[in-house]
């Protein structure tokens, strides 16, 4: 869906998370559309920056963690003068129910947009009942 | 200055470089051309600057650079699109246009500038202008 209005900025939302870190560095909280359709739930996900093989993506215990590094190799021999955001790795997690297909998980990473797509287990979709 | 070899220092100490700068009024009166997005980050290398913005999502034909004398100007648009009957749970992703004009404190090379569009990071390579170089100056 395109809307023709101005894109406006915000800050990027830092993780506040319940674990403590043993490393030093912030971490940021990719910003996430979920959507869902008949056969699957979608979830798209923002991480610039992050390139497929810095990509971790794992379910265990029903909770889908991803977790994306960015290559800061980059920013070598470069002297900030002017910032407006900062950088850091991105990790998100999310409690799936029982009604995805666990098997069949794919994910796609283009132009940093990470999209999930968790398909529906089979009985969990809708189904029209006719009347006889 | 700061120097982001050491592999296990490298994002504390250029996450404080970076925020170091935040508040700097380094571009000056700010965007000439409606709207801030993208946000961006300057840095030097030598003479030339690197200018660096973040554009998840944002196809190379969706984006326009335009670089005139010391004008850095980011034209595109960017866009979010779902299946038409898909039942929407999570909104974070924002989408629309941006026009985004700044003034750089130096003179840029027009023929030299380079720029690349990977991973949704946008990187624009911009050489200074031979007549902008600072000469040496003989101290007799």
């Amino acid at each position: 869906m395109t809307t023709a209005q101005e894109l406006s900025v915000r800050d990027k939302k830092e993780l506040v998370s319940k674990e403590e870190q043993t490393a030093p560095g912030r971490h940021y909280v990719p910003y996430t559309d979920i959507y869902e359709t008949d056969d699957a739930l979608s979830l798209v996900m923002e991480m610039p920056g992050v390139e497929r093989t810095n990509l971790n993506v794992a379910l265990e215990n029903d909770v889908l963690r991803v977790d994306g590094q960015i290559d800061l190799s980059k920013y070598e021999g470069m002297e900030p003068v002017y910032t407006e955001y900062n950088i850091g790795h991105y990790t998100r997690a999310f409690t799936l129910s029982n009604k995805i297909d666990r098997e069949r998980i794919s994910a796609l990473l283009d132009d940093g947009v990470l999209t999930l797509t968790l398909p529906k287990a089979q009985e969990t979709k809708p189904r029209r009942i006719s009347i006889g | 200055m700061a120097q982001f070899s050491d592999p296990f220092e490298t994002l504390v100490s250029l996450q404080q470089a970076l925020d170091t700068f935040r508040t700097s009024r380094w571009l000056g009166a700010g965007p000439s051309a409606g709207g801030s997005y993208p946000p961006m980050n300057v840095f030097r290398k030598g003479d030339d600057l690197i200018v660096i913005a973040e554009v998840p999502g944002i196809k190379k034909s969706d984006l326009e650079v335009q670089v005139k004398g010391n004008t850095l100007r980011l034209v595109g648009t960017k866009s979010v699109n779902y299946p038409d009957k898909a039942a929407r749970h999570r909104r974070e992703r924002l989408a629309g246009r941006f026009d985004r004009a700044v003034t750089l404190p130096v003179e840029i090379e027009q023929e030299g500038v380079k720029a690349e569009c990977r991973d949704g990071i946008l990187a624009l390579f911009l050489p200074r202008a031979e007549r902008d170089r600072p000469k040496s100056i003989q101290v007799s």
